[in-house]
């Protein structure tokens, strides 16, 4: 258990004072580059926030379609090898569902406010 | 870029005084930003009266050789001289460098006054009346692009869907983190690739919202010619509907100001072949999946430590928006 603040009020911290402190007193370039990295940081703080469950269902919705066990990265290999060798293609609907959970799940982390993910969520 | 002495200012005047009739010298030399695997200059020609605004695009150092897919210099110039002659809006090419002028590989070309930034050119207001004539102009124009005759184009790597494929596969396998959405692309393009009758024609391969130059009075010219090669017109087609080139206007599927239907309707009426709506999608998956892949791959260059920037760190997070895409486009859930 470590001490307070948590991670993610720590990130939340640093990304507001780029963006409210620092940025206003850079120019040009950097001050460019100030935004791109508050930007990253707020990447950081939602993936703390809903990486640890969502990499816990992800596993386990790759166990059952591949019927196998093995880590993260090993599943998604073999996924990847299965969608390849057309052993799973999308007329599978668990295939389906497993790509449509984890691309929602990676866009709500990477870029919350793309159009595409913005669609896709108020076609759900 | 501030602070940066051009290395090739004296030698640049020289040129432009022997080869440009009624030039004096140059003023104003700027390097503009954009363009990775060249350099781009803005710079004045000084005569007794009015300055020519102009362009160099030149080999970084001079010298680098094209990479696997860019055309190389005086290619380039000699497509948008074709280009021209074909009627599409290109700067006119005023000279091409030779080894005798000791500045490397590159070319000359008229400066166009107009907006390349797609956001811009999607909000401001003085692009307000051009807007809904693009996506037709966009049509027009590339009929025309690929009406050239192959006959009279200098030597370029022909590239159809199977080879893109291949090439985006080597790339994606080589990188070795696990894309199952990438995969499952990968396998539909190559289970519906166009069939190997389809007829080839030059195409442009970056024909997208952030490469045109637009004023109030629609497109002015087409720029970066650099990755042009032999394949299907329709891939043209395709790769301006990308999402990530609507830049947020997700209705207006091409470039993020007009329709498809006006689009190909310009094409046709501009005496392009009949428009297979499918194929146009099937390189919209394409496209897709390929700017999915080089956001992938960008990561390299921070993760070797080439580059560390924060800005090339965070693209690596952007190539989910294609996957998203990718989705869409290949598994909707209705």
């Amino acid at each position: 258990m470590q001490d307070q603040p948590t991670a993610i009020e720590l990130v939340e911290a640093v990304a507001d004072f780029i963006r409210n402190h620092a940025m206003p007193q850079l120019q040009g370039h950097a001050a460019f580059h100030a935004r791109v990295a508050a930007n990253a940081l707020d990447i950081v703080k939602r993936e703390l926030e809903v990486a640890p469950t969502a990499n816990a269902e992800e596993i386990s919705r790759l166990k059952e379609l591949l019927g196998r066990e093995g880590n993260l990265e090993e599943l998604n290999l073999e996924l990847c090898n299965r969608i390849r060798s057309g052993q799973i293609a999308l007329d599978d609907p668990q295939l389906k569902d497993h790509l449509w959970k984890t691309t929602l799940t990676k866009l709500s982390i990477d870029q919350p406010n793309y159009s595409g993910y913005r669609r896709a969520i108020s076609e759900s | 870029m501030s602070g940066e002495t051009n290395p090739v200012a004296a030698a640049l005047g020289e040129v432009v005084k022997k080869h440009m009739k009624g030039a004096s010298g140059i003023t104003g030399l700027k390097r503009l930003s954009g363009g990775a695997s060249q350099e781009t200059w803005a710079f004045d020609a000084t005569t007794d009266g009015e300055s020519i605004p102009l362009i160099l695009r030149r080999a970084p150092g001079g010298t680098r050789p094209p990479s696997e897919t860019a055309v190389g210099l005086s290619t380039e110039a000699k497509l948008i001289e074709l280009a021209g002659r074909a009627g599409v809006p290109v700067p006119t090419v005023r000279y091409v460098l030779q080894q005798e002028d000791g500045i490397g590989d590159g070319f000359i070309m008229n400066r166009i006054a107009g907006e390349t930034i797609a956001r811009k050119i999607l909000r401001d207001d003085e692009f307000a009346d051009a807007r809904p004539k693009l996506a037709r102009q966009c049509g027009e124009i590339l009929a025309k692009l690929h009406s050239i005759s192959r006959d009279t184009l200098p030597p370029l790597r022909v590239s159809p869907a199977e080879s893109e494929i291949a090439q985006y596969r080597n790339i994606l396998k080589a990188h070795g983190h696990p894309h199952p959405v990438f995969e499952l692309a990968l396998k539909w393009l190559t289970d519906n690739a166009p069939p190997a009758t389809t007829a080839h024609t030059l195409v442009h391969g970056d024909f997208r919202n952030g490469n045109l130059m637009i004023g109030p009075d629609g497109v002015r010219a087409v720029l970066d010619w650099e990755i042009a090669h032999i394949g299907d017109p329709m891939e043209d087609l395709g790769w301006i509907c990308v999402n990530s080139w609507r830049f947020g206007n997700i209705d207006q599927p091409v470039g993020g100001f007009g329709t498809r239907e006006d689009m190909f309707a310009g094409y046709e009426a501009a005496g392009g072949a009949k428009v297979d709506p499918e194929r146009v999608k099937y390189w919209e998956v394409l496209g897709t999946m390929k700017w999915g892949i080089m956001c992938t791959i960008m990561v390299t260059a921070f993760k070797t430590g080439a580059d560390r920037s924060v800005e090339r760190a965070a693209i690596g997070r952007r190539s989910s928006e294609t996957e998203i895409d990718l989705l869409r486009l290949l598994a909707p859930r209705q």
